[in-house]
């Protein structure tokens, strides 16, 4: 059903639905709002689960050798050798899958089972979100998540405006305003809207987030509709009661889902270079197969022709050249053991280890949310030991997004002593009936100032309180709740509450406030609104007296410059307060005041009001005008916001470079709360020696500005550079490029970078740097960036991420973290590791990822040895046997090597082994280092492995061959029978792999004695089991090595062979490894025997200018709120605000959706 | 917004399990274990090789070759089987006592009873005295399955090539051939003598092979290998559980019988002797040799000088890596260490 409707949506050029008709809207066969994830169901899961199995190129290959071994002529192994790893395996891997599967399935269902309100034949239902069609009438209320994407008919709100959260969506932080279709507001109250029979014709399903294009025809007249009617999956809806939407598109066509990419299967770059060295393998299996096939001709011609009165030919071989043939695939089948099958369920054993250590990490346990951390691919694990590259999100992921008023300077007096916890928190309710209990300042001289009556506090909090476009509610008497646009408002506006100045309402054309227990009501005469230009606010009030006066906040760049030459000295107190601030990462803004006179007001609102009525060029205008009255100001202060860093953001950063690890910040959010939040969690420091920004809108700006980073980068790596006429150094003296250097980029200017010509010229600037903030970039931009690196950079990627925004981004890394234990899921589902605090992911990488990439690595080396030290033994002895595939060992030692007697140690190595505790790779970030650059387990060291195994089974042949062949019991019985010898080379085989094992185990845990002591005595244990007589006398065929065990076991001989063989492979391996520990020895040798310093955290040195402006805010609430339109009429009263701007807000709400076209001049 | 009442329900426990604290030795390849480690293994193995050698030394070994493929030895007559119970004769003296007790081997070169198709050719379950196996030998005896439809028993290439030259073994004393006892008891396994092969219970024994056929090599029935001795016939006869028991390399030997009896437990003492042997296993065809060797064992079994040359070796090399070892880690640790 599903391809059915894949097939049908290539075709759709346009979207047409017809609102409360399920009939009409069946015909187009749209997606329902089901979303399925899963990938099978109880019918389809075996045959689809076992030919995906059978796809891997492995399992097919053991079903080929189990084919093989049922042919008698070349079966040199019983057919059970592989049947039962492999059944073993497939079943392994099954329960595995239909597990996984099972929790695509539940948390599938948890969304689609989510409850809606649909509107049906006229009355409101309750409905599951996967019965959700396109074409329904849906009820949202308040802080309720959108459905599906829809068409915004009607609100509870005046003018049919409703607000939106879509941090989920793009990562912005404010509210955003949506309008219903401006036409059928009668549609009011759901009876109409029940017949409302409008039809939507529109575009297909797309993944733009910010483009929306159709239109609606009601009662023959036709509505344009742009994204600005929209509601899009994944937001929330905020400060709105309730509204309802028509579906346009559902579950897997809306923009969110559309955006999210498709799930990719994530191998690790260990998993590709195993399966490279399986192939070698398998070539190299084919070339000792070839090698001992001629040697079979050859034999067989020379020796076995003659040898025929003892051992005729079969009748159907007959040639030496047919024997050769059959050989080559008796060959191929011992010689399988080099790959068996047992590896790969092993590694993904100890895969699955390492996951449930990570889930059971205490020390990943966020115990605010009660979320513990999750690793939901269990595949990956190795790779976090080699990460390179970390992209985060920043809202939710770095900060809380809870913004808090933390210092403040009024008047030259610095107060705030930031968010230290042992001070205690001023409590403001004795003061303040209305304060907020959850405000927290942590300075009481402050209180004092304003209890004292200083008026400078006095008009500082009364600007907070006055100079905002936050809404008020009072649902009773002092329950305030402000609606604010944008959060660093909020936090202003509650500040200003809590110490006494209250902001209680507003009308179009009036601000009450209750200051200091007495209430006043200030007319505001004018709204100064903010915008990305101006960077800064005013508002003109008069207050009871008859005064007017102007408040103004804003940037400080701006706003210092706009202050009357009177407040020199004051500026510059001030101005440091303000670059302590900026250097601590906090967003400042400049607070100042102006008395207006009655004439000069006069004057000025003539003017506004012409500059708001032209027809053209009225932005300009309107700038000009407020430009002129916002003169000569009074600096009263700045303040101070801190955008809460969740816990220990910079310490696990800064950790995180010191590991070599480059971490980018990739946001939706706007480029100076992006800078802030790089300078705040000490990404980018006062330090660096320049911090480049591109926000070009064009082509040639970008790449001019690429040029000029790059210039900048040369000047500091190479003289030479400085002058050259090209501005591309060679890319390698990019790497090289000492010095730290900050790259800033727009998602405008990103878009540019990304393009095919410029990307080698973005990535090499970019990794020149230390740290790089992508800002105002949309989720498939996320994901490009990703992409572009792990194409160019071929580096192993991490992207973390809270939020629907970043779910495209998370799929494309190579590994992908979700933010869990807050609202949104979107990202955790789509992730391989979720946990609750972006700290954790320094004890994932350094941690968790450091030992799962060292475990695996020590484990793959073993495990290829111990093999290859097995079976090479075949190859040797098909010299002195004819080469006819007679194995060397019994085949029940063959079946049970892998699976019994050498694998728990192994894995045990694989799943506890620790080079270092876990507290001292923390402190010595550089012990990451060898992750990074492959070091542990590359082709040089799959070759050194190899060939030990080879030296190994060299011994192991030649030790007994050269020991047994003419000795004998000391009851004169020869030792040369074959029985005897098969038990002595595999109990030294067993020996010498489970003293290497032992040899290579650096954590001793009880667990791992058990294992290799227990290993060893299993195989003693089975191996008399199996020579025993009673075994023999049940199955006389298959257990003919009958008291082999005994007899050979107590020869002084054997022992002091094996002890021989066991000596001559360990020695030289134990004085290797001594002299490399002595003349190179690892980071991780030096810290296991040293007790070593924890190392210090560089702090980055203060310094230097920069401005911490930043405001999350949006123009075009400052016209909404002197236009009324965002009161509710009935509370107003004042109907004729409503029609006095004509409808200018929402064009320019509209224009601020769509990039302008000059272009935005940096700030820094 | 931290939530007042904080629900840890979902945090994992705390044990050293889970938190990955489990107790552990951590051994570390440090010079104070490595280097005295390396000695002590050394001086331990050149002790044990001196043992060895020593030991090895005093074994006295007689090997003699009787294939006869050169003119000059006494059994060339009988290479090429020109006649059926070709015997020849091959003397030999002995310098000095060979102490007992004295083994007695016949020995095959260039012979692959290790090849797969040969190892395979045999039917356990007819060896084991399971008569049904007597009617329908196992497949993979072929070609020695049947003659003519007739059931081979025992069937396989390894029965079927069973060494069948036999030896008489005499003492020169004044011109007069004293034979020398040979005891061919206890000369196998005693597993393969006790429980891996049985004679079907059916008396008497000819009973049993009715319906079957011998193996075409073979001159006697299985039932006839020794009429005199019960527990010697059939498939428990001490020769053939040598044969069936194959050897693991090309070249090899096998105890054919021990020199205990009589005046010569003591060994065989000095003198000459004379070795009959009745020629009957052709080895011209695929260029074998065949030998007889006598020899005494100590503790360790036979003469096997690589052994005690190896641990020599091995000893030696250990102190020597120590040594440099030694030179390195004072070359190289010291001054880091300071």
């Amino acid at each position: 059903r599903m391809r059915r409707e894949r097939f049908w949506f290539c075709l759709e050029e346009e979207r047409k639905v017809k609102a409360n008709d399920r009939e009409y809207n069946e015909k187009f066969q749209y997606a329902s709002n089901c979303i399925m994830t899963s990938k099978y169901n109880m019918l389809t899961f075996l045959p689809v689960n076992l030919f995906e199995q059978f796809q891997e190129v492995a399992n097919t290959y053991f079903l080929f050798l189990l084919i093989l071994q049922l042919i008698p002529q070349i079966s040199s192994l019983s057919w059970f050798t592989t049947i039962v790893p492999l059944a073993l395996v497939l079943s392994i891997t099954a329960v595995k899958d239909a597990t996984d599967d099972y929790f695509r399935h539940r948390s599938d269902n948890q969304v689609n089972n989510h409850q809606s309100q649909v509107l049906i034949r006229g009355s409101l239902q309750k409905e599951r979100w996967m019965n959700v069609r396109v074409g329904d009438i849906i009820k949202l209320e308040n802080n309720q998540s959108v459905v599906a994407d829809l068409l915004l008919l009607s609100s509870s709100e005046p003018h049919g405006l409703c607000y939106i959260e879509t941090a989920e969506l793009d990562g912005e932080t404010n509210v955003k305003v949506r309008q219903s279709v401006s036409v059928p507001a009668e549609l009011g109250d759901p009876n109409n809207l029940a017949t409302f029979n409008g039809e939507v014709v529109c575009e297909p399903p797309n993944n733009k987030l910010d483009r929306f294009c159709g239109t609606l025809y009601w009662r023959d007249k036709k509505y344009p509709l742009t994204n600005q009617n929209m509601l899009l999956r994944g937001c929330v809806l905020r400060n709105t009661e309730a509204c309802y939407g028509l579906v346009i598109f559902a579950g897997p066509d809306t923009k969110l889902m559309q955006n999210s990419g498709r799930t990719k299967f994530k191998r690790t770059s260990i998993d590709r270079l195993m399966n490279t060295l399986v192939l070698w393998i398998f070539g190299f299996l084919v070339c000792m197969g070839v090698i001992l096939a001629v040697g079979n001709a050859v034999w067989e011609k020379e020796v076995g022709s003659l040898f025929q009165s003892y051992l005729p030919w079969d009748p159907p071989v007959d040639n030496f050249l047919f024997s050769a043939f059959l050989s080559f695939w008796s060959y191929v089948i011992i010689l399988n053991t080099v790959v068996p099958i047992s590896l790969y369920v092993s590694v993904e054993v100890i895969r699955l280890g390492h996951s449930y250590f990570i889930n059971w990490d205490r020390q990943m346990f966020c115990s605010q949310c009660n979320t513990a951390a999750e690793a939901r691919t269990t595949t990956l694990n190795e790779e976090l030991g080699q990460v390179e590259y970390v992209f985060s999100d920043k809202t939710g992921t770095l900060t809380q997004n809870i913004m808090s008023f933390n210092k403040c300077s009024i008047n030259g007096q610095a107060y705030g002593k930031g968010t230290s916890r042992e001070k205690n928190t001023l409590d403001f309710t004795p003061f303040n009936p209305l304060a907020n209990p959850d405000f927290c300042f942590y300075d009481e001289k402050l209180l004092e100032s304003v209890k004292v009556g200083d008026w400078h506090s006095h008009e500082y909090f009364r600007l907070l309180s006055l100079c905002h476009t936050v809404m008020s509610e009072e649902k009773s008497e002092g329950e305030l709740v402000y609606k604010a646009q944008s959060p660093d408002e909020g936090a202003l506006v509650k500040a200003a509450r809590n110490f006494g100045f209250v902001f209680r309402s507003r009308t179009p054309g009036t601000i009450t406030t209750t200051e200091l227990g007495r209430t006043v009501t200030y007319s505001l005469l004018a709204i100064l609104d903010f915008n990305n230009i101006r960077k800064r606010m005013s508002v003109i009030v008069r207050n009871p007296a008859g005064r007017i006066r102007l408040y103004c906040k804003g940037a400080d760049t701006v706003l210092l410059e706009r202050l009357h030459p009177c407040n020199q000295e004051l500026m510059t107190i001030t101005s440091d307060h303000l670059n302590e601030y900026a250097a601590d990462g906090l967003r400042t803004l400049a607070l100042a005041y102006r008395d207006v006179s009655e004439e000069e007001w006069e004057v000025w609102s003539e003017s506004h009001r012409s500059a708001d009525k032209a027809v053209d060029c009225r932005e300009d205008r309107l700038a000009a005008a407020y430009d002129k009255i916002e003169q000569d100001m009074m600096l009263l202060g700045a303040t101070a916001i801190e955008d809460k860093l969740q816990e220990g953001v910079s310490e696990t950063i800064a950790l995180l470079s010191l590991a070599n690890i480059k971490v980018w910040v990739l946001t939706g959010d706007k480029q100076e709360t992006a800078v802030n939040i790089g300078y705040s969690c000490k990404m980018l420091t006062d330090d660096m020696m320049e911090v480049f920004t591109i926000s070009g809108r064009t082509v040639q700006s970008v790449r001019q500005e690429l040029g000029e980073g790059q210039e900048g980068d040369g000047v500091a790596g190479d003289d030479q550079l400085q002058g050259s006429p090209c501005p591309l150094p060679p890319t390698y003296l990019m790497d090289n490029i000492s010095g730290e250097f900050g790259l800033i980029i727009n998602g405008h200017s990103l878009a540019h970078a990304l393009e095919a010509d410029m990307e080698v010229e973005f990535v090499s600037t970019a990794c020149a740097c230390k740290a790089v903030i992508c800002c105002r970039v949309t989720p498939l931009q996320k994901a490009q960036v990703v992409e572009l690196i792990k194409k160019h950079k071929k580096a192993v990627t991490l992207a973390i991420g809270d939020g629907a925004n970043d779910v495209s981004m998370i799929k494309s890394a190579h590994i992908g973290v979700g933010i869990s234990g807050q609202e949104g899921i979107q990202a955790v589902l789509a992730s391989d590791y979720s946990f609750a605090q972006f700290r954790f992911l320094q004890r994932l990488l350094l941690v968790h990822g450091r030992w799962s990439y060292l475990r695996m690595c020590r484990f793959l080396c073993y495990f290829f040895y111990k093999n290859f030290a097995f079976t090479m033994v075949h190859f040797w002895f098909g010299f002195f046997c004819g080469f006819s595939a007679q194995t060397v060992y019994d085949q029940f030692f063959i079946t049970l090597y892998n699976i019994v007697y050498t694998s728990l140690p192994v894995l045990a190595m694989g799943i506890f082994d620790q080079d270092v505790p876990d507290h001292r790779s923390l402190e010595c970030p550089k012990l990451y280092e060898p992750g990074q650059l492959n070091l542990l387990f590359n082709k040089k060291e799959f070759f050194i492995c190899i060939a030990q195994g080879i030296y190994t089974s060299v011994v192991l042949f030649f030790m007994p061959y050269a020991v047994l062949s003419n000795a004998t019991q000391s009851t004169g019985v020869p030792l040369a029978d074959y029985q005897t010898f098969a038990a002595t080379t595999a109990t030294a085989l067993v020996i010498v792999v489970s003293v290497q094992i032992a040899l290579d185990t650096g954590f001793w845990t009880v667990i791992n004695h058990v294992f290799v002591w227990g290993s060893l005595g299993l195989y003693f244990t089975i191996m008399l089991a199996l020579h025993s007589q009673t075994l023999f006398r049940i199955f006389p065929k298959q257990f003919h090595f009958v008291g082999c065990a005994q007899s050979t076991l107590l020869q002084p001989v054997v022992w002091l062979t094996i002890a021989l063989a066991t000596a001559i492979c360990i020695v030289p391996v134990l004085a290797f490894r001594f002299l490399k520990l002595d003349l190179k020895p690892q980071l991780s040798d030096t810290v296991r025997t040293h007790l070593r310093k924890p190392a210090e955290s560089r702090l980055g040195a203060r310094g230097g200018s920069r401005s911490g402006y930043a405001f999350a805010h949006q123009e075009g609430f400052g016209e909404l709120i002197t236009s009324g339109k965002n009161m509710r009429l009935s509370s107003l009263g004042l109907a004729s605000f409503a029609s006095r701007h004509s409808s200018s807000w929402i064009e320019t709400l509209r224009r601020k959706n769509t990039p302008p076209k000059e272009p935005c001049s940096s700030f820094l | 917004m931290v939530k007042e009442e904080e629900d840890s329900s979902n945090r994992p426990d705390n044990t050293a399990f889970t938190q990955q604290r489990l107790p552990a030795w951590q051994p570390i390849l440090s010079a104070g274990i490595v280097i005295p480690g390396f000695v002590l293994i050394g001086l331990a193995f050149i002790g044990i090789g001196v043992g060895l050698f020593l030991t090895s030394r005093d074994i006295q070994v007689l090997e003699m070759d009787y294939t006869g493929a050169d003119g000059s030895s006494p059994c060339s007559v009988c290479y090429n089987l020109a006649d059926k119970n070709c015997v020849c004769t091959m003397s030999f003296s002995i310098d000095s006592l060979i102490k007992g007790p004295v083994f007695f081997y016949y020995g095959l070169t260039n012979y692959f009873q290790n090849q797969r198709r040969y190892g395979v050719s045999r039917d356990d379950k007819q060896l084991y005295g399971d008569t049904s196996n007597f009617a329908s030998p196992n497949s993979e005896c072929a070609p020695y399955q049947y003659i003519s439809n007739v059931p081979i028993v025992p069937c396989g290439s390894v029965a079927n090539s069973m060494f069948n030259d036999t030896f008489e073994l005499f003492k020169n004393v004044n011109g007069q051939s004293l034979p020398v006892p040979l005891d061919g008891k206890g000369i196998a396994w005693w597993t393969d003598y006790n429980v891996k092969f049985q004679n079907p219970n059916v008396t008497p024994l000819i009973n049993a092979f009715n319906g079957t056929v011998r193996p075409p090599f073979w001159s006697k029935n299985v039932y006839e290998l020794d009429t005199t001795d019960a527990s010697n016939n059939g498939f428990i006869n001490q020769d053939f559980l040598v044969w069936m028991r194959r050897a693991a390399l090309p070249d090899f030997r096998k105890l054919y019988r021990r020199i205990t009896d009589g005046d010569y437990s003591a060994g065989l003492p000095a003198g000459n002797y004379s070795l009959k042997i009745h020629y009957n296993y052709p080895v011209n065809g695929f260029g074998g040799k065949k030998k007889v060797v006598f020899s005494n064992v100590s503790w360790m079994g036979g003469k096997n000088e690589f052994l005690g040359i190896a641990y020599l070796v091995i000893g030696s090399l250990c102190v020597v890596m120590s040594v440099v070892m030694l030179i390195v880690y004072a070359k190289f640790k010291f001054p880091e260490d300071n």
